[in-house]
């Protein structure tokens, strides 16, 4: 699903990579977590994926597509099969939950009685049932993430990239946004989740990735947050 | 594509920024509106040039009886005979087209008419002080008008030659510099509301990052995004378009017609003429407003 040959991304100014030589598969439906210090190059993965940004050297293939012999007219369509999550949310302050899922639909043009049917399937699934009419200053921040979870997979996506998505909630209620993830992930979607957050690593057991400087330093399936520390 | 999506997305955007709106779409008309007075002004003067190709070109007043001039004191007024020699010889220049005789009766008709809002002038004139003469239509005004007028200049009977076209040039003169007085005032507006249309895009670019930035996000495509910026400035364009071809009726029926009153000949545009411009107006609207925004947000939601 996604597949890094050799990958290094140096940004313009800066003369130390944010990533370097990174080699890597993630398979379809795998639950993967990113986990190193801040700077460690878990976002410019990510931004890569999403091609925001182009590497510097080496292949990215994303969903079996070369992103280097991607069209700039062709990224859109990358990204409508991968949903995105942060750590900040990213709703729109002036529609209410069921407009900012249906959003997503609305700007790569589904029809309006495709949109009427799936979203409110969304908002059920990340639980929100009921609160469709609530705006997100009416929300918690928990259920304001689970309203971008909701938008992110709206589209089912085939890849969901999840930035810090608990970085901003208590830790009681960022069980139930891992509880949404991983019921997405048992549909077949891929998440690739970038976090802090140890006790969540620990409890959930899935692949954990670990960057350092921009290197890949440890891959390990069922792993913990840090076994170094 | 999802219509009332978009709209209500411009909609939204349009009333966000409705100042820099307002202050666009009024430039926009009075731009348009200038540009369109300019080529109103262009219609007038072709009228008005092909209205006088087709008339007389040449006048060659005779002497009469209260002829003024030390030519015709000499000579004393136009015989029969005389006027027949000149008759005869300007026909058989082959640069002449046609003579024509009008008598006093039909000048002083003439002349009545042409100043019949001014009755205190024409009850002064009596009908033996309008001098008859020969009307002659040139067949290449510029060029053959010295080689007409050499022929019966000075003669007997021969008071004065006027050459009409020269009367004209003086008027075309005048409406040709307010015709580029108007286009120049029209340009450098235009110059404002490109710039005008491109802040105001991106303000509401600004405005709307958000939105915009989880668009890109969720893979819509780049005309998806860029849609609804550019509907909102071709819909600012077709209000001050509205506005300019109000303008530009008002420029006609007040302006243009009304003034046409004060010759003695009356060349009005005609509505073709005006829809003409106002369409025209509206095609630079919609082209101004639309690929300036096009071209603003290109440089502003570059990947």
């Amino acid at each position: 699903m996604i597949h890094f040959d050799n990958v290094t991304k140096t940004y313009a100014n800066q003369s130390r990579p944010a990533l370097e030589n990174v080699n890597l598969d993630v398979e379809k439906g795998e639950f993967v977590f990113l986990v190193g210090p801040s700077g460690s190059g878990k976002s410019t993965f990510l931004r890569l994926i999403l091609r925001e940004e182009r590497p510097t050297d080496g292949r990215i293939y994303v969903a079996g597509k070369d992103l280097a012999r991607l069209t700039n007219w062709k990224v859109p369509y990358l990204r409508r099969r991968i949903g995105c999550v942060f750590q900040d949310f990213r709703l729109l302050p002036n529609k209410n939950v069921y407009h900012n899922v249906a959003f997503a639909l609305q700007v790569i043009g589904k029809p309006r009685r495709f949109i009427r049917k799936v979203v409110p399937e969304v908002i059920d699934l990340v639980g929100l049932e009921g609160k469709h009419d609530r705006m997100p200053d009416e929300l918690s921040g928990g259920e304001q993430q689970r309203v971008a979870v909701a938008r992110a997979f709206v589209n089912r996506p085939m890849i969901l990239l999840a930035d810090e998505p608990t970085g901003n909630i208590d830790p009681a209620t960022s069980i139930g946004i891992m509880k949404v993830l991983d019921r997405i992930n048992r549909t077949g979607t891929t998440v690739v989740m970038a976090t802090h957050d140890a006790a969540i690593v620990d409890s959930m057991r899935k692949r954990v990735i670990e960057l350092e400087y921009g290197k890949v330093v440890r891959d390990q399936s069922r792993g913990v947050y840090g076994q170094a520390y | 594509m999802r219509a009332q999506f978009v709209l209500q997305e411009v909609w939204t955007g349009l009333r966000r920024n409705l100042t820099m709106t307002i202050a666009l779409v009024v430039v926009v008309a009075i731009s348009l509106a200038l540009l369109g007075t300019g080529l109103l002004f262009v219609k007038q003067v072709d009228n008005t040039r092909t209205y006088w190709q087709g008339k007389v070109q040449l006048s060659i007043y005779l002497c009469t009886t209260t002829s003024v001039s030390p030519q015709c004191h000499q000579n004393g007024p136009a015989t029969q005979a005389e006027k027949n020699q000149i008759a005869a010889d300007l026909r058989a220049l082959p640069q002449v087209e046609k003579v024509y005789y009008e008598s006093q009766a039909q000048a002083y008709q003439h002349f009545r008419q042409d100043f019949s809002r001014d009755p205190s002038f024409t009850n002064l004139v009596t009908r033996s002080e309008i001098p008859d003469s020969f009307q002659v239509k040139l067949r290449n005004t510029e060029a053959d008008f010295n080689i007409v007028a050499g022929t019966v200049q000075g003669r007997p009977g021969v008071d004065q030659i006027v050459n009409d076209s020269s009367i004209l040039a003086k008027f075309y003169k005048l409406l040709d510099g307010a015709r580029n007085a108007v286009v120049i005032i029209a340009i450098v507006l235009i110059i404002a509301a490109v710039l005008l249309v491109a802040n105001t895009i991106r303000l509401s670019a600004f405005n709307r990052r958000r939105e915009t930035a989880i668009m890109r996000l969720v893979g819509a495509s780049n005309f998806y995004v860029q849609l609804p910026f550019l509907v909102e400035g071709i819909i600012a364009g077709l209000f001050g378009w509205l506005i300019a071809a109000g303008l530009l009726i008002a420029v006609k029926q007040l302006g243009l017609d009304t003034l046409q009153q004060y010759f003695p000949y009356n060349i009005q545009l005609s509505a073709a003429d005006l829809v003409e411009v106002i369409l025209l107006a509206m095609v630079m609207g919609v082209l101004l407003c639309g690929l300036t925004s096009f071209v603003t947000l290109r440089r502003y939601l570059r990947a």
